[in-house]
This record gives structure tokens, sequence and C-alpha cells, in this order.
């Protein structure tokens, strides 16, 4: 009997290709696509408003005559914007207090792990509601509300990474050398982290993008007429009977991004898995 | 493992009070006066200076804390500003849908995640595993606020086989406990994949093999029965998270739960409900995480040493 403990599946560097195609194609629609649609996402025509798909409006047109395809790649702007900014600051954030947790240890690791206890007692994206909640809904609270919760994860992931690093030979030596402790933690400690971090940030860009729709939809995120796609879905609702094609377009934009930031996290994750290497 | 317990149940007190903290300061959070805020830029002076006296916003603010956390303790959260229930009681009418809603997504998750979990680690690197990976992935790419309405108006709008809100039956749970279980089912999948692998490469399932036990039974009895630990530490992490993806699932499909009210309590600046519903949430996902660590002390004596 065999059993088999190969291991591709996502692990497969096709699959990190095809993330990557996805987020290269995305990219490019959220920078020339405007340019390119020959629609005015804010422009209205409500004679024609709920206008199912056609040749003209290949993904139709919603509650107020709004071309759906010029929205869908104006959110588009949107999605990265958000993830763009959460995760490159909540990640530069918690990597330097992660950092400093780790390797001074003592009263500022207590006081960094303590606050990262707290922001991890709420589950999800419920502080960052939490937050926008109170804060008034807008795309720069959306972000701050996100970047709050963002940095909590690299903080932990840096932390244990340069607790453990902290004891490897190189570090060891470094000190034995009399390097400085800041040029111990920039030059040796955090780019180990890296690629962790870097896998990390891949997989919260998937999050963050996630996260800015729903905050969205649940009407405390980006606000009309800024076409994001989670207000798209959210005026979609009101129209899923007849009109489901509101729904389609900018769900299906938000899944498939949101897939190839996984497949390129994923594949990135095995690429710098030793045992996966091995 | 008393000791353990007692250890653990410490560990908890500084993040539940951080916890209070952190939801009082919610109020203050509020740009400009709170109370002018929640009433509107209509509301009349002497409405405003009521709101600001019955929530004890003109006291000094340690005061204010401390009154906070001695309502936590005993109970007492408050009254809603819109309907001036005790904001206890009006999360506790909300609760049973919620968790009625979130153990129906973990059962589904579960039917659905272990058996296409252990095909896969079974035939690992066949088109069989290859198919399971790449759908548990689109399954956690998949944005609950799309999954749902897709559901809704496939099964509901076109088919008619399911209502499309609301609570009742067991019809009207069908769809709210996919859209919520189907990322769950995903990671669980995953999960279970990746662990079984890890079990069936131990010696003592060839061991077992080599005894002339049946592949079926060295899968499920041996390598699965001592893959669980992971899955259900997993899936005590991942109730929490439920509870979340609960409040946009419960507005999808207008489920009355706790979720719900947050949103509507949100949309009615009714912001003594708003913190209590997080509260609520925040505290039963510290609570599932402790149950998760003291099962798992029980399940692998080599935790309560450490």
């Amino acid at each position: 009997m065999d059993f088999s403990t190969r291991e591709s599946g996502t692990s497969d560097r096709r699959v990190l290709k095809i993330g990557l195609l996805i987020i290269v194609v995305a990219l490019m629609g959220a920078v020339v696509g405007p340019a390119l649609v020959p629609f005015d996402p804010s422009a209205q025509d409500l004679a024609l408003r709920l206008a199912r798909p056609t040749w003209h409006h290949p993904f139709g047109l919603d509650e107020l005559g709004r071309d759906i395809l010029a929205r869908v790649v104006a959110g588009a702007r949107v999605s990265f914007l958000v993830g763009l900014t959460v995760v490159t600051v909540s990640a530069t954030v918690g990597t330097v207090l992660g950092a400093i947790a780790g390797y001074f240890g003592g009263t500022v690791d207590d006081v960094i792990s303590r606050i990262t206890d707290t922001l991890l007692a709420f589950p999800g994206l419920l502080l960052a509601i939490a937050l926008v909640a109170v804060l008034g809904p807008s795309l720069v609270n959306v972000l701050a509300a996100l970047t709050i919760i963002g940095w909590v994860g690299y903080a932990r992931l840096v932390r244990g990474q340069v607790l453990r690093a902290r004891e490897f030979d190189y570090v060891q030596a470094a000190r034995a050398l009399g390097a400085s402790r800041r040029r111990i933690l920039w030059r040796h400690l955090i780019p180990t982290a890296l690629p962790a971090v870097v896998v990390q940030a891949t997989l919260g860009m998937a999050g963050a993008i996630i996260g800015e729709a729903a905050l969205s939809f649940l009407g405390l995120g980006v606000q009309p007429p800024t076409p994001s796609w989670g207000t798209m879905l959210s005026g979609g609702r009101a129209h899923v009977l007849d009109a489901p094609h509101l729904t389609l377009f900018p769900g299906l934009a938000i899944a498939v991004l949101v897939l190839g930031f996984n497949f390129v996290g994923d594949g990135l994750r095995d690429l710098t898995d030793p045992k996966k290497r091995s | 493992m008393a000791r353990f317990l007692l250890r653990r149940l410490l560990l908890t007190v500084p993040v539940l009070l951080g916890v209070a903290t952190l939801v009082f300061s919610l109020i203050h959070l509020i740009p400009g006066d709170p109370a002018q805020v929640m009433l509107g830029d209509a509301a009349a002076p002497e409405d405003v200076a009521a709101l600001r006296q019955r929530l004890g916003l003109d006291h000094p603010l340690y005061v204010q804390y401390a009154s906070f956390l001695g309502g936590l303790v005993r109970g007492d959260l408050g009254t809603s500003l819109r309907t001036e229930q005790p904001v206890v009681s009006a999360i506790a009418e909300r609760m049973p849908a919620t968790f009625e809603l979130a153990l129906a997504s973990m059962a589904i998750a579960l039917l659905v995640a272990i058996p296409l979990g252990i095909v896969a680690a079974v035939n690992a690197g066949t088109s069989a595993d290859h198919a399971v990976t790449t759908v548990a992935l689109l399954g956690i790419s998949m944005p609950n606020v799309w999954l749902g309405p897709l559901l809704a108006i496939v099964f509901s709008i076109g088919l008619g086989w399911f209502p499309v809100s609301g609570r009742g039956t067991a019809a009207h749970l069908v769809l709210p406990a996919i859209t919520l279980g189907a990322p769950l089912a995903a990671l669980l999948a995953r999960i279970t994949r990746a662990s079984v692998i890890e079990e069936l490469r131990e010696l003592y399932v060839l061991a077992a093999r080599a005894r002339g036990v049946s592949r079926s039974r060295s899968i499920l009895t041996h390598a699965f029965r001592n893959s669980l630990i992971p899955i259900v530490t997993v899936l005590g992490l991942q109730f929490g998270s439920l509870l979340t993806g609960a409040v946009i699932t419960e507005t999808i499909f207008a489920w009355p739960g706790v979720g719900r009210l947050l949103i509507q309590s949100i949309n009615f600046r009714d912001y003594p409900l708003v913190q209590g519903c997080i509260l609520l949430i925040a505290i039963s996902y510290v609570t599932m995480n402790l149950l998760v660590d003291v099962l798992y002390g029980f399940l692998d004596p080599r935790i309560r040493y450490e």
C-alpha cells in the first residue's frame, strides 16, 4: 500500500504564476482601465436603469443607470489603494514593534504584547466595525480601522521570528564582534523575518480588500457616489430579484482578485518553507 | 491540571480588562460631543444635556470608567437609547438566533470539510487532491458579502428552494448557514488535509498496516483520530470569527441575531447598544479561546507541563 505524501496542490508554482497574472491584470485595469472604458463611472442614465448586460454595456447598468464595468474598474482603484495602504503601514509598524518586543524583551515586550493580546481579543473585523461606527463612515476611517487591526498580526509574527533568530550563531557572532543593538536589529534580525512578513503581507492584501468590501457593504466604508466593490454589492442587495447583474460583477471582481493574492501568498509560503522546499 | 487552569484563567483577566477598556473608550472616540452626535444636529440643547447626564458623560473620565466596569461586573450595560430596553436583555433576546446560525454553519463546515480533507490527504498529489485544495482556496477567497446574495439569487429566487430572508423554519437556516460556514469549511478542509498527511507519515500507521489493519481503518481510527487536535483547535478559534461573520450574514439574510442588532444600532447611533454588542462578541471570543486552550491541555498533556 502506498500512502503518497507528495504535496503539491496549491504549492504548485503554476498557481503562483496564475495568482501573479491575476494581480498584474487587475492592477493594469485599475491604472489604465478608466481611460479605456468609454463611460464615466458616475454618469447616470435613469432611462436605462437596471438594464441588463449588452455589447454596449457588457456588465449592464446599475440602479441609477451607471455603467457597471466603468464602476468595477474604478472600484479596483479603491481596492488597491486600501490594500496597499493598509498592508504597507500595518507591516511596517507591526514589524518594527514586533522586532523591538522580541529583541529587547522585559517591560517593552510586556507592554507591546498586552496591547496585541487585547486587540487580538476582537475577532476579525469586529474592532474595525466598532471603530468606523464611532469615527464615522469614510475611506480614511476604513484605512485607519483596518490598519489598527492589521499591524497586530505582523507584530506577533516578527516577535516570534526575532526571539528565535537572536539565538542564531551569526547573531551571537555579530554581538561578540561588538555590533550595536540597532545594527543587530536592522541588519540581522529584521531581514530574517522578512520572508514571513512578505507572505503575510500578500495574504493581508486579500484580507484588506475583503475588509473594505465588507465595511462598505455594511454602509460603514466608502460612501456613494465613489465606486467601491462593497458599496456596489450593497446597492445590488435591493435588486437581487430584478437585476442580479448588479451583484454578480462586483462580487466576481472581489473574489478573483482575492483569489489572486491568496494564490501568490500560498505559493510564496510554500517557496519559503524549508520543509516543503526539501 | 489545576495549576494549568488557574494560570490560564489569570492570563485571561488582563485581556478582558483590555477589551472592556477599549469598548469603554469607543464612545470617547466619537468626534465632537457624543451626546450631540447620538441625537443629531437638530436636537435641542436641553435634550443633549439630559442625554449627557443620563450617560454620565458630565462626570470625570475616571468616574465614568469605574462606573462602566462596575456596571459590567453587575451585568448592567445601560439601556438602549432608542427602545429604552436594558442593553443586556436586548442582546440576550438576539443571542439564540446568532448561536443557532453559528452552530449550524459549524456543522455544515465539518460535514463538508472533514471528508474532503481526508480524501485529499490520502490521495495527496493526485488530481482529487488538486481539486480539493483549489476548491478550498476558492472557498477562502469567496467573500460572504458576495456568496450570500449569490446563493439567494440561485436557490431562493431562481429555484425557489429556500426563503430569502428571516428566521423560523429549518429552511430559513440553510442559506445563511452555508454563507457563514463556507470559508470555515475551506479552512478546515486545508487543516484536515495537512494534518492527516502529517499523521500518515508516522510509523505507527505503517505498523498498524503491518499488523494487518485495513487501509480504511488505519486512516480513520489511527491517522484521523490523531489529527483531530489541530482541527478542534481551529474549530474553536474560528467560532469567534463566525460571530463576526454573522454580522455580515445576518445583514444579508435579515437574520434577527446580535450581528444585525449591532448594525441596526450603529445606524441609529444607539451607542450603548453598540458597545454592548461589541463587548459581548469579544467576550464570547475570549471565552471560546480559553475553552479551546483548556481542551487542548486535556487532549495533549504535554501542553500542561510547558
